[in-house]
């Protein structure tokens, strides 16, 4: 944690207290100094305790500062770790817990796009239900390998709104050379299991084991888009992995059967797509874009960079 | 923010540039940290996408198998590409393609001193596939206009890798203006377009 992101928070404190206490941005930044710096509390405790002791001393509730306190953002707006915020989001989709200190996870989305949400045990909080449109405030937004999601807490207040949202699927579109097919790709295998959608490496399942039964075969590419400046990574299901090889779910079984190895299909797509350039749609998930679309780009224009190049 | 080691972009340049891109250097101290190549118009390299003619395959390992293409370009370039035991796919595409031969590569580049002490430039490979000419006519306008790009902001700019290249090399920039501008003409001029 920055100075300067001290700052930024002791700056939010300020404007929700500027106006029942005489204090100063300095004075802030110095007490959440102390306990991010000295005391080592995390920067959302230190901002809870310190707005907790100007609450006192301006003999406020909490919930006078609720909502007038933080930012009303959309999803897209999210760019920022530990930064405390109101959404109005649907829930899209909800996830199992993997663990007993969450007592919800799931997507949350809005006109703008969807985000991850967790909802913590321990915060004691209303449950949340599928489908349904929510006025969260006081949300804490986090951030991990460069995917942001947003956290529930006990301060957190859920309102249930009678309102519907049209949520946005923060589509992208790439086009560029497809530079690597990576392990994973080709006839794969998935966990028979009921809802379970793993892919089995050496038949084993990461959640399952060795499951009862045979794995269902599957098609997949997980392959590498460059355009020379940017990469993305790109999963295309069965349906995409079909039309952009050409080899249908059906043929591969063949192929590995006559081989007696399911790798002479991942060898086959390569030799068809990798080096090849492609246009590819679809929404993003994690650091993943799942293709919904492929298509191959036409011929660029090389009359206008020709000019441009004449000219510089 | 976070981060975390992402895989690295591959970079478009044509052979020209490639194989004036002679010095080479590491970020950290770590064995494992990425190798660069500095490109001369101000960009480090660790890897490179390449779509050419493959015109000559040839095995010159000494006790194993050790391929070597050529790779050209539409501006008379070649980029050399080198694969034996540790890059088994590639050697045996090298081995079993007929030149000529539009392929696409994707590597590492890598650079060697001979024993006149020059510095050569090459290609450890990724991957190599055959491609037709429509690929390597996107590849041709791609690669000219990050070219492009890379001269403009080494004219205007001033990033830490345009100043490494204005310090390690010499060869003026317009150069690679020039054989930019060659490559793209050679489209008009090809419509067949075969290896210069």
């Amino acid at each position: 944690m920055t100075e300067t992101d001290l700052r930024t928070h002791a700056e939010d404190i300020y404007e929700q207290f500027s106006d029942q206490l005489d204090i100063s941005v300095e004075e802030i930044t110095e007490r959440l100094e102390t306990l991010v710096n000295e005391y080592k509390v995390p920067t959302s405790e230190a901002r809870r305790s310190v707005i907790n002791t100007y609450l006192d001393e301006a003999g406020m509730d909490r919930d006078d500062i609720m909502g007038g306190g933080n930012e009303q953002k959309v999803i897209s707006d999210v760019d920022r770790a530990e930064e405390w915020i109101d959404l109005q989001a649907k829930v899209v989709d909800l996830w199992e817990a993997r663990s007993d200190a969450v007592a919800q996870v799931g997507l949350l989305g809005d006109e703008t796009g969807t985000i991850k949400f967790t909802k913590w045990s321990k915060s004691d909080l209303p449950k949340l239900e599928e489908g349904k449109v929510y006025a969260l405030r006081n949300i804490v937004t986090d951030e991990y390998q460069g995917r942001y999601s947003v956290k529930l807490n006990r301060t957190t207040t859920i309102e249930e709104l009678d309102e519907e949202i049209e949520v946005g699927d923060d589509e992208v579109e790439i086009t560029g050379a497809l530079v690597d097919i990576q392990s994973g790709s080709g006839l794969i295998k998935r966990c028979p299991e009921e809802d379970c959608t793993h892919v089995l490496q050496n038949g084993r399942c990461p959640e399952h084991g060795e499951p009862d039964g045979d794995g269902e075969f599957d098609l997949r590419i997980k392959g590498v888009i460059d355009d020379g400046t940017q990469v993305h990574e790109v999963i295309f299901n069965r349906d995409m992995t079909e039309s952009l090889t050409g080899i249908t779910l059906e043929q591969a079984q063949e192929m590995a059967m006559d081989a007696l190895d399911t790798s002479v299909v991942a060898e086959e797509m390569h030799d068809r797509v990798l080096g090849r350039y492609y246009t590819v749609t679809g929404p993003t998930l994690g650091r993943y874009v799942l293709a919904n679309e492929v298509e191959e780009p036409g011929m660029p224009d090389h009359e206008a960079v020709l000019i441009k190049a004449r000219s510089m | 923010m976070a981060t975390t080691p992402t895989r690295k972009v591959a970079r478009r340049v044509f052979a020209r540039e490639f194989n004036d891109a002679t010095y080479t250097f590491k970020e950290s101290d770590d064995d494992r940290a990425p190798l660069y190549v500095l490109l001369p118009t101000g960009e480090r390299a660790n890897r490179i996408f390449v779509v050419g003619t493959l015109t000559e395959t040839e095995d010159v390992g000494q006790d194993s198998e050790y391929w070597q293409g050529r790779i050209v370009g539409p501006n008379g370039g070649t980029f050399f590409t080198y694969a034996g035991q540790y890059q088994p796919d590639a050697a045996s595409m090298l081995r079993e393609l007929e030149p000529p031969e539009y392929v696409a590569l994707v590597g590492k580049p890598r650079t060697y001193e001979t024993d006149e002490g020059d510095i050569n430039v090459s290609v450890r490979p990724e991957s190599i596939t055959a491609v037709d000419e429509a690929v390597r006519n996107r590849w041709v306008v791609e690669t000219a206009e990050r070219t492009l790009e890379r001269i403009e902001a080494f004219e205007n700019g001033s990033s830490e890798y345009i100043q490494m290249a204005k310090s390690e090399y010499d060869s003026p920039i317009e150069t690679y203006r020039e054989q930019a501008i060659e490559a793209l003409e050679s489209l008009d001029s090809q419509p067949e377009a075969t290896a210069d």
